[in-house]
């Protein structure tokens, strides 16, 4: 394993696995490690380069180098009483890992982003800024350390869900928010799920201003389906617009309060989607939230075993059926299916991703090499 | 014009005639415009200092048309920069005196409302303030608002990544585009991401917006909307100190309050905008805030309460809060007419656009009062506060010989500044031509090459849009070298560009 501690080192690493021709997997915690095809590659770690650069809470704007511990830099942010808005989502736990192993660098890396995603934005969303090291050896800065900028192109986006493909990060700056004080969750009962996702829509397009909406189905619980819906704000806020949440609603269903401990329960089930089957290959699929009823429909009677979130824009999917079923759902959903967990032989000749169409993996293949011409990067896990 | 473009190419404007016939093959004849006085509307964009006549201009009406424009000049290596409302304020649609001048207008239609999954289609041509006006009735609106709402385009929006006043709050352009197709300059034409919200591979969107027209043509948006929220009122806030309103910002955000907008204005800019629409703006404080706070009404109610308690502490003058939608209009009123009141002050005037860290706003005041003074040439300053996005507004006359030059070396000279102190060069208007060469103010030639070897990956010819945002343009050839010492390169199966 390479194991660089600062940007001098890396570019180094790098140059020197040009000159020998080696392939490098970039890793930072391993919490992804068993995702994609089982490849051999050189390590080139990044968890040496870690630590805090710049955080100033008033510019909301933190600097950190990628190695970072997510954990770390959550509890950072949340001693000035900050966030990531985004959630950033730790895959460990879905890997028997424990929470909190993920870096900064690596949930930046897959784009991973939990369930205020939906009202939030993204991982995308919140990186102002890289310095990072291409495939070229060549140590170089895009974005800024502020939060509103268009100077040049903003590469930064492309590091978000790149997982390691174009360039080594070395340095990472994410735009920070105020964590609401206050977090409400209300749910109604044993809807169906083209009623929850019905329900979710309404309360989406209300002025009850919901930060993430869920739906787990009965098959997962030990009672009726629950459709969750989380307010977040200051006090006298959050109660206005649970009574506007309840007030849409009216007509489907009554909203009931959820008391503390069963909610962070459930929206803790939502990261680590311990009720799916643990045995059964895991999916995530990114469709229109109108298109999940479908997806529902036709996997469901498959044996799928499933959880909504984004208003039902994400379903998670433990299915050991045929994977061209998932992807033909997801994609005539207008969406697609990443692959998450599965054993390594089915992992072998199932890609992580959902296959794009030629002209558009060409365009993406061009933009690799831009960064990335030898390869050096492409381990052949995606 | 003191702007050097790329050098014009004699054989393309020597087949003028050719090309005109074979668009015309493509388009109906009269959506190619070649006379020269029916082509001086569209000589230059927003940035007035800087005009040329395209070598033509065409106005397709459908997707198909334009990857048939693209296509025979890409087969002929012929130039083209495309256009939607020209209201560009970096020159980002200044033609090329030997390219086509691929003007998007005529695509305007809404072609998909979808309340169910909160997102509007649209084509190009649809101005921005359409799409919220399109979804009104529901209660729904297009959150970002740049300025020029009413004429600028959504395409135009998706190559400038526009913002406005809420973007603080609401985000610029592309955190509210989940989709578009695109046409690239060899006529292939792509959708990259759709209805959801994470794309499958690369975040190829995320670059397509903001790219200021270098990569593709768009030609179709998908964009998010958002529920109106149920209440807005807006709070005026005069201070007798410029690092006074400063502090209130900071400690608006350090209470968790993020306003829907918080813009600060100083003592030449209330003056101005108040002797024009005479709104009621206190005229005798060095900074005025104006601080708009949205959502549900029990929400307004406690953050007015906030804002107001945290701007007497900082010793605000004067604090008034709208009691109706007519006052919060009022408000911004004076605000909004900012550039044309302070464009009385003199014949004429030349906006900036750099962000700054905002703790580093009373020095950086300070210091364009002295270059103001240098230079002989007064600044009125409009500022996001919010996000430290400054708009220095430069007072010049252009009919006095140097003027316009000097206002654009003063202006070059805030820009630095704003580098200097940890900032940027434009925060929401782009590049362009104007910014062009100040790139590595910025920038090393590194990081400009990274930059380019992404245009390169989409338009390898460098004929959409040439001579912006890049000081220089390097042959993709010459880019795409990489050296590798005391050794063979490796995988030479690989394709290297």
């Amino acid at each position: 394993m390479i194991r660089p501690t600062d940007e001098a080192e890396l570019t180094e690493a790098i140059l020197d696995a040009a000159q020998r021709g080696a392939r490098l997997a970039i890793t930072g915690g391993g919490s992804k490690a068993d995702m994609g095809r089982p490849v051999e590659a050189e390590t080139l770690s990044l968890a040496g380069l870690a630590g805090i650069v710049d955080y100033d809470p008033a510019e909301l704007v933190l600097t950190v180098r990628p190695g970072t511990p997510l954990a770390e830099v959550e509890a950072l942010v949340a001693s000035q009483g900050q966030m990531l808005a985004f959630e950033p989502f730790d895959h460990g736990p879905l890997f028997g890992r424990a929470a909190g192993s993920a870096t900064i660098g690596g949930v930046i890396a897959a784009g991973a982003a939990g369930s205020r995603r939906l009202s939030a934005g993204g991982a995308r969303d919140h990186l102002l800024g890289i310095h990072a090291v291409s495939g070229r050896g060549q140590a170089f800065v895009a974005g800024a350390k502020v939060v509103k900028n268009v100077t040049g192109y903003d590469l930064p986006k492309l590091a978000t869900g790149s997982w390691g493909r174009l360039f080594a990060l070395s340095e990472l700056t994410l735009k920070v928010l105020p964590r609401p004080p206050m977090a409400v969750t209300s749910a109604i009962a044993g809807l169906t799920t083209e009623q929850a996702v019905r329900a979710m829509a309404i309360a989406m397009g209300s002025q009850a201003e919901i930060a993430a909406a869920a739906h787990i189905p009965a098959s997962l619980r030990d009672g009726p389906a629950l459709t969750l819906f989380r307010i977040e704000g200051f006090a006298p806020s959050v109660k206005a617009r649970g009574e506007m949440l309840r007030t849409v609603l009216a007509a489907i269903a009554p909203v009931e309060p959820v008391d503390m401990p069963l909610a962070e329960s459930i929206w803790r089930a939502l990261r680590t989607l311990d009720p799916l089957p643990a045995d059964r290959p895991l999916w995530r699929i990114n469709i229109p939230p109108s298109g999940a009823p479908g997806v529902v429909a036709a996997l469901e009677p498959h044996g799928a075993a499933w959880l909504a979130d984004w208003a039902g824009g994400l379903l998670w999917i433990g299915f050991a059926g045929d994977p061209v079923l998932v992807r033909d759902a997801a994609a005539r959903a207008g969406g697609h299916a990443m692959l998450v967990r599965a054993p390594a032989e089915m992992r072998a000749h199932i890609p992580a991703f959902h296959p794009q169409p030629a002209a558009l993996a060409a365009l993406e293949e061009r933009v690799r090499r831009a960064f990335d011409p030898l390869g050096l990067f492409e381990t052949g896990r995606f | 014009m003191s702007l050097r473009m790329p050098e014009p190419d004699g054989a393309t404007l020597a087949k003028r005639a050719d090309i005109i016939a074979a668009l015309r093959a493509i388009v109906p004849g009269e959506s190619v415009i070649d006379d020269a006085d029916a082509l001086r509307p569209y000589e230059s964009d927003g940035l007035t200092a800087y005009r040329q006549p395209p070598l033509l201009v065409v106005l397709p009406e459908t997707a198909q048309q334009v990857s048939a424009i693209l296509a025979w000049c890409h087969a002929n290596k012929v130039k083209v920069v495309p256009r939607g409302s020209g209201t560009s304020l970096s020159g980002g649609a200044l033609p090329l005196e030997d390219g086509v001048l691929l003007g998007l207008s005529r695509l305007n239609r809404i072609i998909d409302i979808d309340y169910d999954d909160r997102l509007v289609v649209v084509q190009p041509g649809v101005t921005n303030l359409a799409i919220s006006q399109a979804v009104e009735e529901r209660g729904f609106y297009y959150a970002p608002d740049p300025s020029s709402q009413i004429a600028c385009s959504i395409g135009g929006n998706v190559a400038e990544n526009s913002g406005g006043v809420h973007c603080l709050k609401y985000g610029l352009t592309t955190n509210n585009v989940i989709g578009c197709e695109i046409v690239l300059m060899d006529g292939e034409v792509l959708r990259i991401g759709g209805r959801h919200l994470d794309p499958a591979g690369l975040d190829l969107l995320g670059t397509i917006v903001g790219s200021e027209g270098l990569l593709g043509v768009v030609t179709e948006v998908t964009v998010r909307i958002l529920p109106r929220p149920q209440a807005a009122r807006a709070l005026l806030i005069g201070f007798p100190t410029v690092e006074g309103a400063g502090q209130c910002v900071a400690d608006v955000i350090a209470a968790g309050i993020i306003p829907a907008g918080m813009e600060m204005m100083d003592r030449k800019a209330i003056h101005a905008a108040e002797a024009y629409v005479r709104v009621g703006y206190p005229l005798d404080v060095e900074a005025l805030l104006i601080v708009e706070l949205d959502g549900a009404m029990a929400e307004c109610d406690h953050l007015t309460e906030e804002v107001e308690r945290i701007a007497a502490a900082n010793g605000a003058l004067s604090i008034r809060c709208s009691r109706d939608e007519a006052e919060r209009v009022a408000f911004w009123a004076g605000r909004k007419a900012a550039f044309p009141a302070v464009g009385r002050l003199a014949p004429d005037y030349y906006c900036m656009d750099g962000t700054i860290p905002r703790r580093r706003l009373p020095e950086v005041l300070k210091r364009m009062e002295q270059l103001s003074d240098r230079y002989g040439l007064g600044v009125a300053n409009v500022f996001h506060a919010g996000d430290g996005n400054l708009h220095p507004l430069i007072l010049y006359d252009a009919n006095v010989p140097g003027e316009l030059e000097r206002a654009e070396e003063f202006g070059n000279d805030i820009l630095r500044l704003c580098v200097e102190v940890g900032g940027v060069l434009t925060g929401e208007h782009g590049v362009g031509v104007e910014k062009r060469d100040l790139m590595p103010e910025m920038f090393s030639e590194t990081d400009l090459a990274h930059q380019q070897r992404l245009k390169c990956a989409f338009d390898p010819e460098l004929l959409l849009n040439p001579g912006k945002v890049f000081p220089q343009l390097h042959r993709c050839a010459e880019l795409g070298r990489m050296h590798v010492h005391r050794g063979q390169l490796p995988h030479p199966e690989l394709p290297r560009f």
